[in-house]
């Protein structure tokens, strides 16, 4: 029993302290990957390579001066970051990362958590999510980031219905909900080919739900300032930099799992390594669509997520249930 | 262990709920009210009913709840919340109060007197509040009120087509 907890107490950190270094080393990795895209270094002061610039970024957020503007609902500003970082350290929670290894003689699972319905753990919790950015904008007390949360609230519920859609067909052709079992569904074949439909639309709708470029309206700086996080210094705006980030993983780690067959992969490597890999995929994805695509109009944003991502997600999932009720039963 | 979780759960949902409507500030009543749906998910989950407390959580605290936060954003842009005290004295505001509470206990009476007759023996199967036992009962046992309900979301949808669309 007490070493039960240990061992679940010990992965929850390890999963935690992970996702805080890969935050990071993948503010440097975008740093120097956007700097190749536009002909230029990137950071290359601090440490070789710049290797030492998220810490010294981090000392930098440390020490800076906390300012709380006046006017501002004290509760509600400061709670808003920690809703946002802990939504997104929350979902990462049932995401299996690895076969189960064996450690003090039982096999651990390597996830942190495994309810049974986890894939919607995972949308329940992420939905939560929003709240930071909604609040943390109302309670500036500053026009600009209030139009980002709005902007973001109402982005962020279109596109959530389109993803939750998106992801229906696998949850059919896997015959669960549960993300262990989705996973075992691919030993053989991955998702990603029967559901190709279903993986495009969830990609765009994972891009959206972070508030990425193209798709970064909630924050976009030539005419929001910052968005939501304008009046936010200090620690409490590295939260929110850090739940975008843990957010952006923790989409490529669902996207890994429902489609790209989670940690399946030849046996020369270990299979969290292969998972590791196809995530890297992914987060190399969302840097290279930023530096690529222009943001697009907010009024097309809309339209596009209601008129031809929900339409097209809600045909693949009948699509889906037809061919599993019909030719697979 | 079970127990305990749900008396904090329920005790949470009632605290959340005073809040709601006892806050000057509509802004934390939504927050409150968030706090009393994420309660309310937790009594689900420990009546076995997974997929309830799931979507309860995604569909109200998730979706719901920020539609409603967009709206309190937008009416309440530029505005000074309101002073304490305000919106004090309301006529005959005792006599309401005597006749709400009154009739609350009345209801809560009446569910406990009836309960004993209603009580069914509890859901001993394993696939209870599953998807699948869920969605079978839906599209069985309760087809009838589950049809009469997407025809009440229909008149609504139509509704806010009707309401929203383009003068010319």
């Amino acid at each position: 029993m007490a070493l039960t907890i240990g061992i679940d107490i010990g992965k929850a950190l390890v999963v935690i302290i992970f996702l805080q270094a890969a935050f990071g080393y993948l503010t440097l990795i975008e740093r120097k990957l956007l700097g190749r895209f536009q002909l230029r270094p990137g950071p290359n002061r601090a440490g070789p390579f710049g290797v030492l610039q998220p810490l010294a970024d981090g000392v930098k957020l440390l020490f800076k001066e906390e300012i709380i503007p006046a006017g501002v609902d004290r509760f509600v500003f400061i709670i808003a970051p920690m809703l946002s970082l802990l939504g997104a350290l929350m979902a990462f929670a049932v995401i299996p990362f690895g076969a189960p290894v064996t450690m003090f003689g039982r096999v651990v699972p390597l996830q942190v958590a495994g309810p049974g319905l986890s894939l919607l753990y995972v949308f329940a919790v992420a939905s939560l999510g929003v709240y930071g950015i909604v609040l943390g904008g109302w309670a500036s007390q500053n026009k600009y980031g209030l139009l980002g949360g709005l902007r973001a609230s109402a982005q962020i519920i279109s596109y959530e219905l389109a993803m939750g859609m998106s992801v229906i067909g696998v949850l059919i052709a896997a015959g669960s909900a549960n993300l262990n079992q989705i996973v075992g569904a691919q030993a053989k074949e991955w998702f990603v080919f029967p559901q190709i439909v279903g993986f495009i639309v969830y990609f765009i709708c994972a891009i959206a739900e972070t508030n990425r470029a193209p798709f970064d309206l909630p924050e976009a700086e030539q005419e929001l300032v910052a968005g939501y996080h304008t009046e936010y210094t200090g620690m409490k705006f590295a939260m929110f930099f850090m739940a975008e980030y843990i957010n952006m993983i923790t989409v490529s780690a669902l996207a890994t799992t429902l489609f790209l067959g989670g940690w399946h992969g030849p046996a020369f490597l270990p299979s969290y390594l292969w998972f590791l890999i196809k995530v890297a995929v992914f987060l190399f994805v969302f840097v290279w669509l930023r530096a690529t695509l222009p943001r697009i109009r907010y009024d097309r944003l809309m339209a596009f997520g209601w008129k031809v991502l929900l339409p097209v997600a809600l045909l693949n999932a009948i699509g889906t249930a037809a061919w599993v009720a019909l030719v697979h039963p | 262990m079970a127990n305990l979780i749900a008396i904090l759960a329920a005790a949470l949902c009632l605290v959340m709920g005073v809040v709601v409507i006892s806050a000057r500030n509509p802004m934390h009543g939504v927050i409150a009210l968030v706090a009393n749906f994420l309660g309310l998910g937790v009594l689900f989950l420990l009546l076995h009913g997974e997929f309830v407390a799931l979507i309860e959580v995604i569909v109200y605290a998730g979706a719901v709840m920020v539609l409603f936060l967009f709206v309190v954003t937008l009416l309440m842009a530029g505005t000074e919340p309101p002073k304490e005290g305000a919106g004090k004295n309301l006529p005959g505001q005792l006599l309401w109060a005597i006749v709400v509470i009154g009739a609350l206990t009345a209801l809560i009476g009446f569910v406990l007197a009836v309960r004993t007759v209603l009580t069914q023996p509890p859901p001993s199967t394993q696939a209870f509040g599953s998807i699948t036992d869920f969605g079978r009962s839906l599209l069985t046992t309760y087809m009838l009120p589950f049809e009469l309900t997407a025809l009440v979301l229909l008149a609504a949808v139509i509704g806010v087509v009707f309401l929203a669309r383009e003068r010319s």
